[in-house]
C-alpha cells in the first residue's frame, strides 16, 4: 500500500520531514524496523531503580497535588449513565469536599456518547477538559468510516481530547502503513469547524504488543502520524500500564524532542491504583524527560481509583491520622 | 552429637501472610529471667495501617457468613489449639516463667474459653436481638450487627488466655480484628497466628502485630477506618489520650481492665451495632 500524499495531510508532515517525500509502506517499515532494539533487562532495571526513591513530607505533599492535577478521571463501563458521568464530573471539580484547597483533575474521560452530559455538567471555564474514547474503543475492530464517524461525533459534542486506539491486528501483522493512515485520518477527524484540532491521544495497548521493540515502534509510528499524546493502554487488557513500558515511551518522547524540538505527551493508563505507584511515575518522568513534562499538557494518568487513594494520603498528611474509604466517594 | 538450637525470628501476621515489619525492625524476646528466646518483628505505624486495610478487606466476607458457620470455624480453631498444647505450654513456661502445671492449666482454660465463645456465635443474636412491642400493624425488630474493624490492645499478662479472652468475643459476631500483642511475651500471639493461618478463618479476619503498643496504639486509635477500640491491655499506656483520639471518629472504646478480661457475652455485644427494622404486618 502506498501512502498517498493526498491522504497525508498536515498531521503527517512530521513523517514526511523525517523520512522524505516518498513516504511509502516500505520506507515506513524500513524506518521503524531500523530503530535500535530495546535492552529489556536494562530497561526493567532502570525502571525498578527509579521506583525506589523515597518521597516524603513536603515533596510528598507536592507530588500528591501534582498527581491530582495530572489525572484523567475515567469511567469507561458499559453500565455508564448520564447520572454517573455527572457524579464523576462533580468529583473532578471538587475531589475532596472536606478540603477545598485540593486541585481539580486534568480531565474526565468518558465514552463518546457521554460527552454531551460531561460538557453540560462541567459548564464553562471549569478548567477540566472532556476526553472521549473513540474509534471503536477498546478493541478498535471497526471499519475506518465507523471510527471516523465515532471521532467526529465526539468532537462535535464538545470533546477537548480524543483517545483513539490503534489497530493492533494490523500493527502486529506488519501493516504499519495502514495504522499510520488511520491515525492520520482520525487526526483529521479531530478538526473542529474553526480549524482547531481536538487533542489526539493514541492508545498503543502495550499489553497486546508483546515486546518492548514493538512498543518503541508503535510509539514512534504514533508520533510520526501526528499524535499529540501516546497512551499505554485502554485499561481493558492486562497487563495495562507498567513502569518499564512508560519509561520506554518517555524515552521515545525525549528522543523526538531532541530531534525536532516538539513536545509529545505520555499517558499511562490502567492499573495505577496507589499513590505510591503514581509517585514512581512522577520520578520516572522527571528523570527521563524533565520536570517540564509534569504538566497536564504533557503527562496524564488514566485512572479511576487512583484519585481516592491520593485523597486518603492527602487527608493523612493534613490531619496527621490515617483516613479510610468511608471518607471518600464510592466510584 | 548435640542438636544445634535454631532460635526463631518471628514475623507479623497481616492479611493471612507473615510479613516482616515494613520498618525492618526486630526486638529480642527474653525469658522472665532475661535469657534470649527469639527475635520478634517490631511493627511500625505502616504495619498497623496495612493490617487495618487487610482487616477491612476481610470484613464483608466474614460478617456475611452465618453465625452457625462462624461458630464451626471458631470451634475448629479450638481443635487445632488442642493439637498444639505442648507448644503453648512450653512458650508460657519460658516467657512468663510459669510452672508446667500452671501453664497447662492456663492453656486448658484458653481452649475452654475459645469453645465457650464459639458456642455464642449463633446464639448471641437471640440474646441481644429483640422483637419490640409497638402499637400498630408492624413488626419492629432489633438485631445486633458487627461494627467493623476492631483494634485490640492485648493484655500484657495471662499469655494465651488473655489473648483468647479479647480476640474470640470480637470476631465471633463477624468483626475483623487488629491485635497488638503483649510486648514482653508475644509468643502465644505469634503461635496463635500460626494456628489461624492453617485454620478455616479467612485471611485478614485476625491480624497480629508485635512490638511496642505505646508506639502503635495511637495510630490505631486515631485511624478513621477503625470502628472500635478494645484497650484491655492498655492500662500502662496513656490510655486517656487514646480515648480522646478515638472520640474524633466516634469509635466504641472499651477501657483497660486490670487482670484477666472476664468471659462474658457483654464483650460480644459491645462490638456490635443495633439495627432496627420496621415492617408492615398486613395490609387491611
Amino acid at each position: 500500500m502506498t501512502i498517498e500524499q493526498a491522504v497525508a495531510l498536515a498531521p503527517a508532515s512530521r513523517a514526511i520531514d523525517l523520512i522524505g517525500g516518498d513516504l511509502t509502506e516500505k520506507s515506513l517499515r524500513l524506518h521503524l524496523e531500523g530503530l535500535p532494539g530495546v535492552d529489556a533487562v536494562g530497561l526493567e532495571a532502570r525502571a525498578a531503580g527509579l521506583g525506589t526513591r523515597s518521597i516524603k513530607t513536603t515533596s510528598k505533599a507536592w507530588a500528591l497535588d501534582t498527581i491530582i492535577r495530572l489525572i484523567d478521571l475515567t469511567t469507561l463501563e458499559g453500565a455508564d449513565t448520564p447520572g454517573k458521568v455527572q457524579s464523576l464530573v462533580a468529583k473532578a471539580m471538587t475531589p475532596d469536599p472536606s478540603d477545598l484547597t485540593t486541585p481539580r483533575v486534568a480531565a474526565v474521560c468518558v465514552y463518546g456518547d457521554m460527552v454531551p452530559y460531561a460538557v453540560k455538567a462541567l459548564g464553562p471555564n471549569s478548567g477540566v477538559n472532556v476526553a472521549a474514547v473513540a474509534t471503536a474503543f477498546p478493541s478498535g475492530r471497526a471499519s475506518l468510516p465507523v471510527k471516523l464517524a465515532d471521532t467526529r461525533d465526539a468532537v462535535a459534542a464538545g470533546a477537548d481530547e480524543i483517545d483513539m486506539v490503534i489497530d493492533r491486528g494490523a500493527f502486529l501483522s506488519g501493516r504499519y502503513g495502514m495504522v499510520f493512515d488511520q491515525i492520520v485520518a482520525v487526526k483529521e477527524a479531530c478538526r473542529r469547524d474553526d480549524g482547531t484540532y481536538a487533542h489526539l491521544k493514541v492508545i498503543l495497548e502495550t499489553g497486546e504488543l508483546n515486546t518492548y521493540d514493538n512498543v518503541r515502534r508503535a510509539s514512534w509510528l504514533a508520533i510520526l502520524a501526528g499524535g499529540d499524546f501516546i497512551k499505554t493502554s485502554t485499561g481493558k487488557v492486562a497487563p495495562a500500564a507498567t513502569l518499564p513500558v512508560t519509561l520506554l515511551m518517555l524515552q521515545v518522547v525525549r528522543d523526538w524532542h531532541r530531534l525536532t524540538g516538539e513536545r509529545i505527551g505520555v499517558k499511562p493508563a490502567g492499573g495505577i491504583r496507589s499513590s505510591k505507584d503514581a509517585i514512581k511515575y512522577l520520578v520516572t518522568v522527571a528523570e527521563t524527560v524533565g520536570e517540564e513534562w509534569l504538566d497536564p499538557r504533557l503527562f496524564r494518568f488514566g485512572a479511576s481509583s487512583l484519585l481516592n487513594d491520593v485523597l486518603l494520603q492527602r487527608q493523612k498528611m493534613t490531619t496527621g491520622r490515617y483516613s479510610g474509604p468511608d471518607y471518600v466517594t464510592i466510584d | 552429637m548435640t542438636h544445634l538450637a535454631i532460635p526463631k525470628t518471628y514475623k507479623l501476621y497481616i492479611g493471612g501472610a507473615f510479613p516482616r515489619s515494613e520498618s525492618g525492625r526486630t526486638y529480642e524476646v527474653t525469658t522472665s529471667k532475661g535469657a534470649f528466646i527469639a527475635n520478634a518483628a517490631k511493627a511500625s505505624r505502616k504495619d498497623a495501617r496495612d493490617a487495618v486495610v487487610a482487616a477491612r478487606a476481610a470484613f464483608s466476607g466474614w460478617s456475611g457468613t452465618t453465625g452457625y458457620n462462624r461458630g464451626q470455624v471458631l470451634y475448629r480453631i479450638a481443635e487445632l489449639l488442642e493439637g498444639r498444647r505442648a507448644q503453648f505450654v512450653d512458650e508460657l513456661r519460658s516467657t512468663d516463667g510459669l510452672t508446667e502445671a500452671a501453664a497447662t492449666k492456663q492453656v486448658d482454660s484458653a481452649i475452654d474459653a475459645w469453645v465457650w465463645y464459639a458456642g455464642w456465635a449463633d446464639k448471641y443474636l437471640q440474646v441481644a436481638g429483640n422483637g419490640n412491642p409497638v402499637s400498630g400493624p408492624y413488626f419492629n425488630i432489633s438485631t445486633p450487627e458487627p461494627t467493623g474493624v476492631v483494634a485490640v490492645i492485648a493484655p500484657a499478662t495471662h499469655g494465651l488466655l488473655g489473648l483468647v479472652s479479647v480476640i474470640a468475643p470480637v470476631i465471633l459476631s463477624g468483626n475483623t480484628v487488629v491485635v497488638v500483642a503483649s510486648e514482653s511475651s508475644p509468643l502465644s500471639a505469634i503461635s496463635l497466628s500460626e494456628v489461624l493461618a492453617t485454620s478455616d478463618v479467612p485471611a485478614g479476619v485476625v491480624n497480629v502485630l508485635t512490638g511496642s503498643a505505646a508506639e502503635i496504639a495511637p495510630w490505631l486509635a486515631s485511624h478513621a477506618d477503625v470502628n472500635a477500640l478494645d484497650l484491655a491491655g492498655a492500662e500502662a499506656l496513656e490510655w486517656v489520650d487514646l480515648q480522646i483520639a478515638a472520640a474524633d471518629t466516634l469509635k466504641r472504646v472499651l477501657p483497660p481492665e486490670s487482670g484477666l478480661p472476664a468471659l462474658t457475652v457483654d464483650r460480644v455485644t459491645f462490638f456490635t451495632e443495633t439495627k432496627t427494622v420496621w415492617h408492615t404486618k398486613a395490609l387491611i
